[in-house]
């Protein structure tokens, strides 16, 4: 009875203790703390992960040029897993670790569960990827920024490059059925049935990390399509192109950002060649885009991944915004954001008052001998 | 016009069919021995398909010809693959062959999970491209629009495997000892049979069948990534399942009619429905034989 | 050996050795080569070779170091369980265990009724700790219904459910949907949810009557597999893949709550479902359902002889656990504020398993116990970075291994007449 109680009493007191600790640790505030939330481990790692290393480059100049607003950059990096119910974790968990700005999420679901916690504790959040057009033009996230144009954008332009360039009057769009391929592909669907010069052939979601597409390519084939848009990532397109090219089909297959990226040419190898896909503007001339790429070649012995550059810029127009609006505060930095140009291995940009980046755009790129080549 | 689009559709349920087939050859011999749903069979898949990665890199930069190297990976993969099925078995469920029987599960789901990360942390997130370890094959060429000869290859082996493991199962003092453990495994401790071998042996058989599965899957997709077991897992465990889990035919068999389905659900109705189509043919099936397809229905006994 | 310095025999060394070789065999290639096909490059770590030969030989040794001491690796072991506190608390969740002796231990109900009433207002006084703290409390919370529910199909009625994360997506569409379309409020939600889920028990029970053990797990696997489908292609309905966003928290008589009120309102309402939810499962335990449901799990055909309609016992264990999803489906709806069918894969029906298997088939304590360790562990893992779930992982096989039959397993009742006199 007597153990009983002093052992209770105890746990109180150490919890009381440990709680006392971190509360401490909140308010020791001489850092400006940046989190970064994303994808770390699970399926979708491999999208979450460069945004971390281009975090901790961005940071590790900043600070060693002094820091913005005279105080080091501190990151603080939370997994999500690009799970919506993780993400809400990851984000009280941010908050309550102080931050005072993000880099993140990845997913645009995980963004859209995070971004309610985000804006009730008055953070600014800045995603390198998350590209679901209703972030920014629904007006229910107004602290949510991007580096990176929306879906919409992009298959305006995919679209019409498809019908007008390619001259293709049958369309089969395939999408992963996920939330990025889904949301791409039917943006893509509206755009061609708003066309009167073509149709939709075939609209169809595939399973991916599928062991064979054989037979959804056979339907393909049999709907007789000129052109095949693809809405989702690159480990499935490759599949699929592969299968088409064993069949000898002719259509020509166009894809979003999520193929432009140099691992789709190197996996896919020589079935890549002649692909279309649409994507960010051409920044291999950028001298920051070069520097950045070659910070990552140097740590970690290879390019970078997925949206490392968008996650490169964000990261500098972010901090670029602290350093403008002279303290982390809400009002101040969303100003910033919307009217301080910054310069970034995207080129210059700032941010329109939806939250879209301005001097962002897509364009399209042809792959030919392993390289992307920008179409005019 | 139609008759040739259902074969085509049938020809790639049939490829299809056969790599799920292959996979589940394995989840079923390792069930029909120990009675464990063996989750981290996927991850063991995956593991034998990365050896292979590994090992033709290394061989391609060190200049052996091509012929040694497809020889040398894939024995790779055998190799490394049956010594991970053999440590998880002693790790992972040897210490619970008493214990209750979900309990081996959760070792098993917890494996699952440790293997995937292991890998992702020890090689890396990204996608990689896999080697054609098979090649075109020449007099193969006039029909290879059919099917291609990777998924030829595919097929070929999941008949022969099959073959050779009712052979083994059946005719070998080995295969007897399983099948004596299988039905009951006091008993064949009783009379001599040496229970951890024999439970190892088959860990060994089954993950040398998954990496078999996974270089010759991996070679034809041409890509692998540390995520690409569990897919391939869950749907071997659905055609071992649907065959009747314990019997190698059947494996095959629900194989087969799992991949035919999806085939046919995708070609004549829509791929967005694939997995509904093949799960709801499970539940038809299981409902009319509960004991799927090749399964012996065991009467219950109080 | 008692005296704390471990010794070690020349074969036991020997024998660690050989692991030790072993492991570094094994993990030869993943460990120790790092190949790019897409850079061509390989990259040779001969530092890991030796740090996976040092720490196999080091656990080996530790490991046979515990087997050959049987007895005091036991008191090392149950060192946990001589814990007072952890000590009440079993004695409390078996309140009637026998003693050695035969005679049921009567539980101080004094000591019960503070321990509680402690319980309960650390757990009013818990959200003013911080915001992080609440909400992932608030999951556990979740997971402890969950895993409640489960345990009535798993743990009591013998019947082994894959596919229990379907319940959960209805539950949380149903708000969500309701919500979108007709602007219903979370109260009337809650309900509903369960109702929906409820129903969706019902129709998945009915065509797996007949299936036993494996086979019903596959099936309620594709059951689970077939309702995440449709949530991502009827787009109608459900928007796919892209998800319900901009859900509202449930509402307290129509105030305003900012961000962290709402935080703490819908852990205190987590905090009141699960409390709902322990006293169903316990009463049910111990109704006339509860016991045709055990009886059920130890063998249908002697059940049935005994006058139990095994038909309809199994699918009131499938209602019944559907319903508590359902329930905890519109609380994490209300909680998350945006849904979609990602939240709802296979693996959260393995995890949910995980809890049930891991805490203690049938034991509401040990399940109770099982989602807090399972849901925080990868929460507190978030120090350790990338290693979490590989940790994960390996924590789950490792106390697996420690712990067959879980964190608390559930003694089955003795029932003993004492013949008077006769001791």
């Amino acid at each position: 009875m007597k153990r009983f109680h002093t052992s209770l009493t105890a746990t109180v007191m150490s919890v009381l203790f440990a709680l006392c600790l971190t509360a401490g640790q909140v308010f020791a505030a001489d850092t400006i703390k940046l989190g970064v939330a994303g994808a770390h481990s699970g399926d979708l790692a491999s999208y979450g992960l460069p945004t971390v290393n281009a975090a901790k480059f961005v940071v590790a100049d900043i600070n060693a040029a002094g820091g913005v607003l005279g105080k080091q950059v501190e990151l603080i990096i939370e997994d999500d897993v690009c799970k919506p119910e993780v993400a809400t974790s990851t984000a009280t968990k941010l908050v309550t670790s102080g931050v005072d700005i993000v880099l993140g999420h990845i997913c645009s679901g995980a963004t859209k569960a995070a971004m309610g916690i985000y804006h009730g504790a008055g953070l600014v959040c800045i995603s390198p990827s998350a590209t679901a057009p209703d972030l920014t033009l629904s007006g229910d996230y107004p602290n949510f920024f991007r580096t990176i144009a929306h879906d919409k954008v992009q298959a305006e332009l995919q679209v019409k490059f498809v019908i007008e360039k390619l001259g293709a009057k049958k369309i089969a769009i395939l999408h992963d059925k996920g939330d990025y391929g889904k949301g791409a592909a039917s943006l893509a669907k509206q755009f061609v049935e708003a066309n009167p010069n073509a149709e939709v052939v075939l609209f169809e979601g595939v399973t991916s990390g599928s062991v064979s597409f054989g037979p959804i390519v056979q339907k393909v084939k049999r709907s007789r399509a000129d052109a095949v848009i693809w809405g989702g990532y690159h480990s499935d397109a490759s599949k699929i192109i592969r299968q088409m090219n064993k069949k000898k089909m002719k259509a020509f297959f166009v894809g979003a950002d999520g193929l432009k990226d140099e691992t789709f040419i190197k996996v896919a190898g020589k079935d890549a060649e002649g692909v279309y896909v649409s994507g960010p503007m051409d920044y291999s001339k950028n001298p920051l885009a070069i520097k950045a790429k070659e910070q990552h070649k140097k740590a970690y012995g290879d390019d970078p991944g997925a949206f490392y550059l968008e996650a490169y810029a964000a990261t500098l127009a972010i901090l670029n915004a602290v350093e403008k609006a002279g303290s982390t505060e809400y009002d101040a930095v969303v100003k910033a954001l919307m009217t301080e140009y910054v310069e970034t291995p995207l080129g210059k940009i700032r941010f329109d008052e939806k939250g879209d980046p301005i001097g962002v755009g897509f364009t399209m790129y042809q792959v030919r001998k392993g390289q992307f080549v920008e179409l005019n | 016009m139609e008759l040739e689009y259902f074969f085509e559709l049938f020809l790639g349920g049939l490829v299809k069919g056969s790599i799920y087939a292959l996979i589940a050859l394995g989840y079923t011999m390792v069930y029909g021995v120990v009675e464990l749903i063996n989750f981290a069979h996927g991850e063991i898949y995956m593991l034998g398909a990365y050896t292979a990665l590994i090992v033709a890199s290394v061989l391609t930069v060190l200049g052996f010809p091509q012929l040694a190297i497809v020889v040398m990976a894939g024995l790779a993969a055998i190799i490394w693959a049956s010594a991970y099925g053999y440590t998880v078995e002693k790790v992972a469920y040897k210490p619970l062959r008493k214990a209750p029987r979900l309990s081996p599960l959760i070792s098993a789901i917890g494996m699952s999970i440790f293997l995937q990360n292991y890998v992702l942390l020890a090689q890396t997130d990204k996608f990689l491209p896999f080697p054609e370890l098979i090649p075109e094959f020449e007099f193969w060429e006039p029909y290879s629009h059919i099917i291609g000869s990777p998924s030829l290859m595919i097929l070929v082996s999941t008949v022969i495997i099959m073959m050779l493991l009712t052979y083994i199962i059946k005719y070998t003092t080995m295969g007897k000892a399983m099948r004596a453990t299988a039905q009951d495994r006091t008993m064949a401790m009783l009379v001599g049979i040496s229970v951890n071998k024999v439970i190892s042996f088959t860990f060994v058989i089954g993950s040398s069948l998954a990496a078999v599965g996974g270089v010759l899957v991996a070679s034809q997709m041409g890509q692998i990534n540390f995520y690409i077991g569990f897919m391939a897992g869950i749907k071997a465990f659905t055609a071992a399942v649907l065959g009747g889990i314990g019997s190698i035919p059947g494996a095959v068999l629900g194989g087969l009619v799992l991949g035919m389905t999806e085939s046919l659900a995708t070609g004549y109705i829509s791929s967005d429905y694939e997995d509904v189509f093949a799960f709801a043919l499970l539940v038809l099936i299981l409902i009319f034989r509960p004991a799927g397809l090749l399964g012996r229905n065991t009467t219950q006994k109080v | 050996m008692d005296t704390g310095i471990p010794m070690f025999k020349l074969s036991e060394i020997k024998k660690s050795l050989v692991v030790a070789l072993w492991f570094i065999f094994l993990t030869f290639p993943i460990m120790v080569i790092k190949v790019n096909t897409i850079e061509n490059f390989i990259a040779w770590r001969w530092r890991n070779m030796f740090m996976i030969g040092i720490c196999s030989f080091v656990i080996s040794l530790v490991w046979r170091y515990f087997q050959e001491n049987e007895a005091s690796g036991q008191r090392i072991l149950s060192l946990f369980t001589q814990i007072p506190l952890v000590k009440r608390l079993k004695g409390m969740s078996v309140s009637e265990r026998p003693t050695q002796d035969g005679v049921i231990r009567e539980s101080n109900p004094m000591i019960q009724r503070i321990f509680y009433t402690l319980l309960i207002v650390m757990a009013l006084l818990f959200p003013f700790v911080n915001d992080y703290q609440t909400t992932i409390l608030t999951t556990a919370l979740m997971y402890v219904i969950l895993g409640l529910g489960l345990n009535i199909a798993v743990g009591l009625a013998g019947l082994l459910h894959l596919g229990y994360v379907a319940f959960y997506a209805v539950g949380a569409y149903t708000y969500a949907i309701l919500n979108m379309h007709y602007g219903v409020g979370f109260w009337v939600a809650l309900p509903l949810g369960g109702l929906l889920a409820t129903l969706f028990g019902i129709a998945l029970g009915i065509p797996v009557l007949r299936l036993r053990g494996d086979y019903l797990a596959i099936v309620t696997l594709g059951f689970g597999e077939i309702t995440r489908i449709t949530l991502e292609n009827w787009d109608a309905l459900t928007q796919g893949p892209s998800g319900i966003a901009q859900i509202p928290k449930p509402g307290l008589f129509g105030m305003e709550l900012t961000t962290q009120q709402g935080i703490m309102y819908v852990y205190y309402l987590a905090v009141a479902l699960a409390i709902l939810t322990v006293f169903c499962t316990y009463r049910l335990q111990n109704s006339r359902i509860g016991r045709a449901l055990m009886a059920m799990r130890e063998d249908e055909i002697a059940s049935q002889a005994m006058g139990i309609n095994i038909a309809r016992t199994k699918l009131t264990a499938f209602a019944l656990s559907a319903s508590f999803a359902g329930m905890a489906g519109v609380l994490f709806a209300a909680k998350t504020g945006f849904i979609n069918p990602q939240s709802f894969t296979f693996m959260e029906s393995a995890i949910i398993l995980s809890i049930v298997v891991l805490g203690g088939m049938g034991s509401i304590l040990g399940v109770i116990i099982g989602a807090l360790i399972l849901i925080l562990l990868p929460e507190y893992l978030r120090e350790v970075g990338n290693y979490r779930m590989l940790l994960f992982g390996a924590s789950m096989v490792i106390m697996m291994i420690f712990r067959p039959q879980g964190i608390i397993s559930n003694v089955r009742k003795v029932y003993k007449i004492d013949q008077g006199g006769q001791k």
